[in-house]
């Protein structure tokens, strides 16, 4: 469901909305006309906000956590107010000297060697799921809701401990929270079918039935900092984070990679023939189809903020995306084209500076993973239309495909 | 040739030992460690290369 009942842009450096079905089908374009016209957009909607299209403009900002603070990093029509350091969802919502805690809380179950444990969980779900796309004999898919939109919810659930059945509910939170953000302010959805529920009852439910399962969920419950257990703002933070910032994100990335290979035969087949690839590919798909558009909000009492040499107030949004900056000709020699081994790619899909991507080396897993087992099953495929508008991109702030229509032209037998 | 790591800029990206495992090594929390002594040995110089030119951080820096 997108949100029809936003004003058309009449222009999109003085007036952006990236939460418009335009921006959707169509930011790269508009990022290119603003980077070659006025670099650092705006708009008076959602209460003021900037919108820089320059890797270095974009980078400067995410490393400046001075002047910009991450109390707010979905922009929408509520601006949230008073909960620095900590925010709603620590880390990605916290500020220094809070930060680097509730970071390090989660980087070990994060770190390279971990999410190689999850690799056969991930690539049975996605063998699962192929299997079942496949059982009739389909020939025509929609690989967005038969296979890239579950991959990471399987996981995620495994990871923290929780039915895989959860997954449904997952994706109706996020959509609420990323893709239409505001836009159900105004509908009534009954308490028992949110987030905010749905995470006070596991954790209230996990204290009074222990589990005593090695899972995450139980992790943040019982560890200590400093002799102290977290608040239960915290513990349900930084739950309702990973439940939110490591699935549609995923899925977008898988989907937009999937994507790309449909309608570009010469990759597929540089792919199947040349397995070694994967690991620049996974990167090359990272860059030029980054899901993630992250903002800030300018801290309270920063004079003399800037970006660019454009001045900015105090209290104003600043998105910052990363996406566009991936394709700033000044940072990416051939920045437009997809380069599938490309040598020198300091992308910015999982962001930079302190906020880096805590999930980066499970997204970069599943996605790894979910790539080589569709096109280990299915080598030989292409988009099952024409319309380029028939795949649609979701709106706001995470970037892919949400229909998928693959026309399947060769299969592989299970092996 | 040489390689230098500046842990105060890393970030955990995780590129540099997925590109040159020879070089670099993952910690608990995923910051990267330096596996040699800054000396680079001989045939891990293209490694050491790709590992400088994809840290989105420019943590990671080659002379020689
Ligand atoms: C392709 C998939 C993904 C992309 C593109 C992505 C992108 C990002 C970006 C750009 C940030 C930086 C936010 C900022 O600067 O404010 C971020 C932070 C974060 N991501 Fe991801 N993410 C992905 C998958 C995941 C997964 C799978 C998880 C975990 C389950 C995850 C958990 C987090 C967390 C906890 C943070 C906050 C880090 C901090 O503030 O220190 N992400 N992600
Ligand atoms: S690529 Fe750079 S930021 Fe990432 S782990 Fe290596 S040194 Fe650190």
């Amino acid at each position: 469901m997108t949100d029809t009942t936003r004003p058309p842009v009449a222009d999109w450096t003085t007036d952006f909305d990236h939460t418009h079905p335009d921006y959707a089908q169509h930011a790269p374009e508009i990022w290119e006309e603003l980077r070659e016209g006025c670099p650092v957009a705006h708009t008076e909607r959602f209460g003021g906000a900037w919108l820089p299209v320059r890797h270095e403009d974009v980078a400067a900002i995410a490393r400046d956590t001075e002047h910009f603070s991450s109390e707010g990093v979905i922009v929408s029509d509520f601006r949230p107010e008073g909960l620095a350091p900590m925010g709603y969802a620590p880390p990605i919502t916290s500020d220094p000297p809070f930060h680097a805690g509730s970071r390090r809380l989660l980087l070990p179950a994060f770190s390279p060697k971990e999410i190689d444990r999850w690799e056969e969980t991930t690539r049975a779900a996605c063998r699962e799921l192929l299997d079942e796309m496949l059982a009739d004999g389909a020939t025509e898919v929609d690989a967005a809701v038969a296979y890239t939109q579950h991959i990471p919810v399987r996981v995620i659930a495994e990871m923290l401990g929780v039915p895989k059945e959860d997954g449904d509910k997952f994706r109706v939170f996020i959509h609420r929270v990323l893709e239409a953000p505001g836009s159900f302010a105004h509908e009534e959805i009954p308490y028992e079918e949110t987030l905010d529920y749905y995470l006070k009852t596991l954790i209230a439910e996990r204290r009074a039935n222990p589990t005593g399962e090695d899972d995450l969920v139980n992790y943040l419950i019982n560890v200590e900092v400093d002799g102290q257990p977290l608040s239960d703002d915290h513990v349900q933070g930084s739950i309702g984070l990973l439940i939110i910032a490591g699935i549609d994100t995923t899925w977008s990335a898988i989907g937009a990679s999937l994507w790309h290979l449909a309608k570009t035969p010469e990759d597929r087949r540089r792919l199947v023939d040349d397995p070694d690839l994967m690991v620049f590919a996974v990167e090359e798909f990272l860059r030029f189809y980054a899901p993630v558009t992250m903002a800030r909000i300018v801290a309270e009492g920063a004079e003399d903020a800037e970006i660019g040499g454009c001045p900015v107030s105090a209290r104003d949004w600043v998105l910052l995306p990363f996406p566009a900056a991936n394709r700033d000709p000044e940072a990416f020699e051939d920045a437009h084209q997809v380069i599938l081994d490309r040598q020198r790619n300091r992308h910015l899909a999982f962001g930079v500076g302190i906020h880096r991507c805590v999930g980066s080396n499970l997204a970069r897993m599943e996605i790894r993973v979910a790539v080589e087992e569709w096109i280990a099953r299915i080598p030989d495929f292409e988009l099952a239309t024409d319309d380029p508008d028939a795949v649609r991109w979701s709106t706001g702030q995470v970037r892919g495909p949400r229909e998928l229509p693959i026309r399947i032209l060769s299969t592989n037998e299970v092996s | 040739m040489r390689i230098v790591l500046d842990s105060d800029a890393c970030q955990g990206h995780g590129r540099c030992y997925s590109l040159a495992p020879d070089l670099f090594d993952s910690d608990d929390e995923g910051y990267a460690v330096l596996k040699v002594d800054g000396e680079v040995p001989a045939g891990q110089e293209e490694a050491a290369r790709l590992a400088a030119d994809n840290c989105p951080e420019f943590a990671i820096t080659v002379e020689g």
